[in-house]
C-alpha cells in the first residue's frame, strides 16, 4: 500500500512585483516506501512550499517528482495532506469529516469501495483510534485545536493513502498537547504502515518523529543536511532525554542557526556576522 | 492576579465608588450586560422617543397637522385596518418585494459563486458591476417606466436593480472568504472542481450568504417604498404618497412605522433561519 517518493532536481520561485523570489534551488531527495521523513528548517527554507508541490497543491518551475514510480500530477488520493488548521468542515461533524471524502467521486472505485458499508465501521475504527468516540458527532467548533488535529489526521487515513504529508499539523497546539498528538501519530503511522512527510519548525519535534531528519537552509531553500536518528523506530518519552537524542538536537540546533545566519550573511541587510549569529532563529 | 488587583481596588474603598462602580461596569469598554439590563437599555431606547413625541404633541409646539400624536396615529391605523384596505396594500407590497427579490436572488447567486471562485468569472464581471452598483437606482426610475410602464413589472425592475448588483459582488465576497485549507483539503481528497464548488464552497460559504441576504431584503423594501411612490396606485408606499396629498399626516406616520415593523419582523425571522440552519456556528 505505501509509496516511495522521488524528487529529483527541482526548482521553484514565486514571481513578485518586479523581481521573483527563489525558494527552492536544486532540491533532490529520495523517500523510500514507509518511512517517517521530517524536515525541518527556518522559515523561508521552502520547506512548505515542498510539501506543497509533493501534495500537487503547487506546481515546480522545473524537476521531477515520483511517487511510487510515477510522475504526479496534481493532486490525488494517494497523498493525504494534514494542514495546520482550519481545515475541517465546519458544518460536519467530526465523524462526518471523516467520512467526507466518501463523497466524492475519486474515492468510490478504491478498495474500500469493494466492502460497502465498511465505510462506517472504518471511520469509526478511525476515530477511536485517534481517541475521540466519545467526539464523533461533536462538531469542529465543539472541539479544542488538538481533538481538531486529531480529526484531520483520521480524516486523512480514512481513505487509505500511500502517502500523508503533514504541514507542520501541530505548529498551532500548547507545548503539552504537542507531545500527546507526537505518540499519537507515532502509533498511529505503526498500525497503518503509511509513508510520512512531516514538515516542522521544531528540532526536538523533527528528531522525536522522524527516521531521518532532511534539514533545510533558507534563502533559497535547499537541502543542507539529512541526519539519521540513532534511535529504535518505536520511540518513547523518555528517549527526549536520551543522550544520544539530546547530542544530535543540539548539532541540529546550531546548524538550524548557522543557515539562517549564513542567509543573512548573503543578503544584503548590511549586518555583520556577530549581529547575524546573535539573531535568535524564528 | 486576582489576588494582587482585589488587593488594589480594596484599599481606597470610600461609598461613592462601590455605587459608581454598577454604572462603571455597564459602560467598561466591551463590557457586558445582562439580558435583563439590555432590555432595560433597549426599553428605554424605544421609549423616550415615543414620549418625547407624546410631549411635543401635547405642548402644542408644532401644528398638530404636521406632526399627530401617538393616539392620533394608532388611531389612523385602526381605521386604516378597518376601511382603507391595509390588507391588500400590505399584501401587494409583499408579493413586490419577494418577486423581485427573488428574479435577483436566483441570477445574483450562481454569478457570485463564480465571479467568487473563478479568476476569470471575477475579471468579467465585477468591474462592470461596480460600475452600476455606484448609479443610484432610483436614477433608472424614468428609464424603467418607459421600458416597463407603470405596471407590476415596472416595481420589479426598480427592486432588482437596486439589489442584484450589490448582491452580485457581496455573494463573491462571501464565495472568497471561504478559507482555503477547506478547498485544499478536498483537492488532495480527489475532488472535482464541480464536487469542490457544490460540496465544500456552497456549505462553507451558507452562513454568510443568508446574511447578505438578510440585509439585500432591507434594501429590497426600501426601493419598493421607492418605486411605489414615484409609479404606483397601490401598496404601503403609494398609501404615504396618497395621505400626503390629502395632508394626513397620521397616516403618513402610520405608514412609516408599518414599514419599520415589517423589516423588523423579517430580520428576526431570518436570523432565526441562521440560527435553525447553522447550528455549529454556535460553539461550545
Amino acid at each position: 500500500m505505501t509509496k516511495s517518493i522521488e524528487i529529483s532536481r527541482l526548482f521553484k520561485s514565486f514571481a513578485g512585483k518586479r523581481h521573483s523570489t527563489l525558494v527552492l534551488e536544486n532540491v533532490s531527495l529520495a523517500i523510500p516506501a514507509g518511512e517517517f521523513l521530517t524536515i525541518v528548517g527556518a522559515s523561508g527554507c521552502g520547506k512548505s512550499t515542498l510539501l506543497r508541490i509533493i501534495a500537487g497543491l503547487e506546481a515546480a518551475d522545473s524537476g521531477v517528482i515520483l511517487v511510487g514510480g510515477k510522475p504526479i500530477n496534481g493532486p490525488g488520493v494517494d497523498r493525504a495532506v494534514v494542514f495546520q488548521d482550519y481545515s475541517l468542515f465546519p458544518w460536519l461533524t467530526a465523524k462526518q469529516n471523516v467520512l467526507f471524502s466518501r463523497r466524492l467521486a475519486a474515492n468510490t472505485h478504491d478498495n474500500l469501495a469493494l466492502e460497502r458499508g465498511a465505510e462506517e465501521e472504518r471511520a469509526q475504527k478511525l476515530i477511536s483510534l485517534v481517541g475521540l468516540s466519545a467526539a464523533e458527532d461533536a462538531y469542529p467548533s465543539q472541539l479544542s485545536g488538538g481533538m481538531r488535529q486529531r480529526i484531520a489526521i483520521a480524516r486523512a487515513l480514512m481513505s487509505k493513502p500511500a502517502i500523508i504529508l503533514m504541514d507542520e499539523p501541530f505548529g498551532a497546539l500548547d507545548a503539552q498537547t504537542r507531545e500527546v498528538m507526537q505518540d499519537l501519530v507515532l502509533s498511529v503511522v505503526a498500525q497503518e504502515g503509511t509513508t510520512i512527510l512531516f514538515v516542522t519548525h521544531d528540532v526536538e519535534e523533527a528528531l522525536y518523529l522522524g527516521s531521518r531528519v532532511v534539514l533545510m537552509s533558507p534563502h533559497p531553500g535547499r537541502i543542507d543536511t539529512i541526519y539519521d536518528v540513532p534511535l529504535p523506530k518505536t520511540r518513547n518519552v523518555m528517549m527526549r532525554v536520551d543522550p544520544r537524542f539530546l547530542t544530535l538536537k543540539r548539532q541540529v540546533m546550531e546548524r538550524v542557526r548557522e543557515t539562517v545566519g549564513l542567509s543573512l550573511d548573503r543578503s544584503a541587510l548590511g549586518s555583520t556576522g556577530a549581529e547575524a549569529s546573535a539573531r535568535p532563529n524564528s | 492576579m486576582n489576588a494582587s488587583t482585589a488587593e488594589i481596588s480594596v484599599k481606597p474603598a470610600p461609598v461613592e465608588a462601590l455605587e459608581k462602580s454598577a454604572s462603571r461596569k455597564h459602560w467598561s469598554i466591551r463590557g457586558q450586560l445582562t439580558r435583563r439590563q439590555f432590555t432595560t437599555y433597549a426599553v428605554a431606547g424605544v421609549l423616550i422617543p415615543i414620549l418625547l413625541w407624546a410631549f411635543f404633541n401635547e405642548a402644542a409646539i408644532v401644528p398638530k397637522i404636521f406632526l399627530p400624536g401617538p393616539v392620533d396615529v394608532a388611531k389612523r391605523f385602526g381605521s386604516w385596518v378597518l376601511n382603507e384596505g391595509f390588507a391588500a396594500d400590505l399584501s401587494i407590497s409583499v408579493q413586490r418585494v419577494t418577486v423581485g427579490f427573488l428574479a435577483s436572488l436566483v441570477i445574483a447567486l450562481p454569478l457570485g459563486l463564480l465571479a467568487g471562485t473563478f479568476k476569470p468569472a471575477e475579471a468579467f464581471l465585477e468591474p462592470a458591476m461596480d460600475f452600476v452598483r455606484y448609479m443610484p437606482a432610483v436614477a433608472f426610475v424614468p428609464l424603467v417606466m418607459l421600458w416597463c410602464g407603470v405596471g407590476e413589472l415596472s416595481k420589479i425592475a426598480i427592486i432588482f436593480i437596486g439589489t442584484f448588483f450589490q448582491m452580485v459582488l457581496m455573494f463573491a465576497d462571501d464565495v472568497r472568504k471561504v478559507p482555503m485549507q477547506q478547498i485544499e483539503a478536498a483537492q488532495t481528497m480527489g475532488g472535482t472542481r464541480r464536487e469542490i464548488l457544490y460540496k465544500v464552497i456552497l456549505p462553507s460559504a451558507a452562513p454568510s450568504l443568508l446574511t447578505t441576504c438578510r440585509i439585500t431584503l432591507g434594501w429590497a423594501w426600501t426601493y419598493l417604498v421607492v418605486a411605489e411612490i414615484v409609479a404606483a396606485n397601490s401598496g404601503l408606499g403609494y398609501a404615504v404618497l396618497k395621505a400626503q396629498r390629502f395632508l394626513q399626516t397620521d397616516k403618513i406616520f402610520a405608514g412609516l412605522i408599518v414599514i419599520g415593523f415589517l423589516g423588523l419582523i423579517q430580520d428576526q425571522l431570518l436570523r432565526a433561519l441562521h440560527h435553525a440552519l447553522f447550528p455549529y456556528l454556535r460553539g461550545r
